[in-house]
């Protein structure tokens, strides 16, 4: 008995260890999906090297579709963390700005003709007018934020609604379609590397973000800000400004979103693209264990989040779950989720950890 | 003498109530000067169609669910919520009532209570999760509104018209107003006529208001929504207000889904869609605060109508392409929300220079 005791301590000793780090949550779900589909059907995670339609290498199987489709939400979880932790609220006009950022690549490589031959523009200068146009509309999110004190998800309500309107009369409500090889080069795959090209922009997005935050104090102002706003400006912090900022970078964020999304499909559907990407970006920032209310955040187990709601999302569509379905599962993740890391909740749980938790060295005791 | 005293107390009282004229006054009047001078502006510039009576008929008509989850949403956030959940809660209903009515045989009265049940459902759990646990209201409507939209689909997912003899039946009864018809193209006189929606819309607002005005629980939701921690020192169960205030607006949410049901006569998953935005911008047009604590009913009613006249207009000017409809009520909605932010720095005796001057600085 007593040599299995201090094993079995260690254990739940390493056991809260791991519980009370943030990454947890992530892990732990991720673990759980990878167990039912497991369960479920085994050839999930199957991955094939196969050939496409041009005679190119590429990965398929459904780890590759994770990977793949998950980049976008992962950039986009990088801002939508950022802005969390500084502002206390999420941005919901992702979407719309995404609609947006895409409208505005496609204007610049299609100028006025919406089925041109050759491009009108060269990809890279398509790309930049789009990241200047949803860094202008970040900056509006957050002039009405920071200057104006509106509520972020109210603030952000406007380009909610307006969003798409104004992606539809940017291209005078046309549907431009690009011919161009290389532009869907950045959706799909680069010829001779079967590792879909996604996923190294959401790579190249995160080591950026990951050196921004160990080298620059954008990670501890953006906290501070949120934790107590007043507090941080006493200490000579302007958290008008960095709310602003963070705003910005959730913009810059959404341009490399949606010059990812139209890449894939080399037109855009106004209504239909990055719909509800929303309220996956805000599931991603939760299942990182981030408070929704602002404050301290970990960057990476966001990201992490990111990639398993990916993973939820390819296990509901195996299922023959309908797209416009998927919301219903994904509100009863987020419901799980809120109400397990409310504070009152918390403290419940907490508290009857502890009693179940004493009990071992009193017996030892005994 | 005498009659000279009167006369100053009198100007004195005037003085007084000229300076009352703060915050929730205020708002009102402005919603309700920019309501009459636009449509006062529609009739001289655009002339026929908004001198008809039924033109504004047409746009109670069209409103009339509108106008019931407005007041909802006006009630949640003169607490300090605010509930998007509730486009989505009158898709599932409607789609509800209309599978039920058609694929069951169903009867019109228990599409009623399934609407009302629906409604109450959501209400229950939302505010449970927001008043007794907590949780940011944001986040569990936003979770509320996609899980009805998806539960919709998972309903039906095909559009289709309803059938049900009584319920097109009940969809047709139009309550006629006399003497305010219009003579048509034919030369024929026709009667001006509202649908049923407009007299249960126009009765929750006038209950509503009662409520608001002069109820126990309507001066807690202001009570509540100005500053929890004094509310709570005046020995107003906090938690309980909250948790009604939703429940309420989960009810309406579930009436204005059959008054929607009743207007389209048709269930479809894309039905309502932005509903939750023009009810926020409704309200915060009528002059609610969404920081709580300042709000009217009879603003909300008004905001209303100022929306919708908005998009007739645009409509009739000719701008008639989708898109304007959600450019113009974002405009709206920003104009109002920056008009109340200011109203909101003068309330904190900083002038609207000072905040100007602060947003300079803070871009700079």
């Amino acid at each position: 008995m007593q040599s299995q005791n201090p094993l079995l301590q260690n254990t739940t000793n390493f056991f809260f260890k791991l519980f009370k780090r943030q990454i947890f949550i992530p892990i732990a779900a991720l673990l759980l999906l990878a167990l039912f589909n497991l369960i479920a059907d085994p050839s999930f995670f199957k991955i094939a090297l196969g050939y496409n339609s041009a005679g190119d290498p590429v990965l398929s199987g459904y780890l590759i579709t994770i990977l793949d489709y998950g980049s976008e939400l992962a950039i986009l979880a990088i801002g939508m963390t950022l802005v969390t932790a500084a502002s206390g609220g999420q941005d919901i006009s992702v979407g719309a700005a995404i609609a947006i950022s895409g409208s505005v690549v496609l204007r610049v490589l299609c100028g006025t003709n919406s089925r041109p031959e050759t491009l009108q523009a060269p990809i890279i200068v398509a790309f930049l007018v789009s990241c200047v146009v949803a860094m202008l509309f970040g900056a509006f999110n957050g002039a009405l934020v920071s200057v104006f004190k509106i509520q972020p998800m109210v603030a952000t309500l406007i380009l909610f609604t307006a969003g798409r309107s104004i992606a539809a009369w940017i291209n005078n409500n046309e549907l431009p379609i690009v011919k161009d090889a290389t532009f869907s080069y950045f959706g799909s795959f680069i010829p001779g590397i079967p590792v879909p090209t996604p996923f190294f922009i959401a790579l190249a997005c995160i080591i950026i973000i990951h050196l921004a935050l160990r080298f620059t104090n954008l990670g501890l102002y953006s906290q501070s800000v949120g934790i107590n706003d007043k507090s941080s400006s006493l200490n000579g912090l302007n958290p008008a400004q960095i709310k602003f900022l963070t705003f910005v970078i959730l913009g810059l964020c959404v341009a490399v979103a949606g010059f990812i999304k139209v890449s894939r499909l080399s037109s855009i559907n106004y209504s239909v693209i990055a719909k509800d990407i929303e309220m996956d970006a805000i599931l991603a920032v939760a299942l990182g264990g981030n408070a929704l209310s602002g404050g301290k955040f970990n960057m990476s187990a966001s990201i992490l989040g990111a990639y398993v709601i990916q993973f939820l999302t390819t296990t509901l569509y195996k299922f023959d779950v309908q797209s416009d379905a998927l919301s219903a599962y994904k509100a009863v993740v987020v419901i799980i989720l809120v109400i397990l890391s409310a504070p009152i909740v918390r403290e419940k749980l907490s508290s009857l950890f502890k009693a179940l938790k004493p009990r071992q060295p009193s017996k030892e005791g005994v | 003498m005498s009659f000279l005293k009167k006369i100053s107390s009198a100007g004195n009282k005037l003085r007084d109530k000229s300076k009352n004229i703060t915050d929730t006054n205020l708002l009102l009047i402005i919603t309700i000067v920019v309501f009459f001078l636009m449509y006062i502006g529609a009739m001289i510039f655009l002339g026929s169609g908004f001198l008809k009576a039924q033109t504004l008929f047409n746009i109670l008509n069209a409103n009339a669910a509108l106008i019931i989850i407005s007041c909802g949403m006006s009630l949640v956030m003169i607490t300090g919520g605010i509930d998007i959940s509730m486009g989505g809660v009158m898709a599932l209903v409607s789609m509800s009532c209309a599978v039920y009515l058609d694929y069951h045989n169903g009867n019109v009265f228990t599409a009623i209570l399934i609407s009302l049940a629906i409604g109450l459902a959501f209400g229950l759990v939302q505010g449970f999760l927001i008043a007794y646990l907590d949780i940011q209201p944001f986040i569990v409507t936003l979770a509320g509104m996609f899980f009805a939209r998806g539960m919709t689909t998972i309903v039906n997912s095909n559009p289709f018209n309803v059938q049900n003899q009584e319920f097109v039946a009940l969809k047709e009864t139009r309550v006629i107003m006399p003497g305010l018809g219009s003579i048509n193209k034919a030369g024929n006189y026709v009667d001006a006529y509202i649908e049923i929606g407009v007299v249960v819309a126009l009765i929750v607002v006038a209950v509503l208001f009662c409520v608001l005005k002069w109820a126990k629980l309507g001066r807690e939701f202001y009570a509540v929504g100005g500053s929890n921690q004094s509310a709570l020192m005046l020995g107003v169960n906090v938690k309980r207000t909250k948790f009604f205030s939703y429940l309420i607006c989960g009810l309406l949410a579930g009436i204005g889904g059959f008054v929607y049901f009743m207007h389209v006569g048709s269930g479809s998953a894309s039905h309502a869609s932005g509903a939750e935005m023009n009810a926020i911008a409704s309200s915060i047009i009528g002059g609610t605060m969404l920081t709580g604590g300042v709000g009217n009913i009879i603003g909300t009613l008004f905001g209303v109508l100022s929306l919708s006249t908005i998009q007739n207009i645009v409509a009739s000017v000719g701008l008639d392409q989708a898109w304007w409809t959600g450019i113009t009520i974002a405009a709206m909605l920003c104009l109002f929300l920056i008009i109340q932010s200011i109203v909101m720095s003068r309330k904190n005796n900083v002038s609207v220079k000072a905040v100007v001057k602060k947003a300079v600085r803070s871009k700079e």
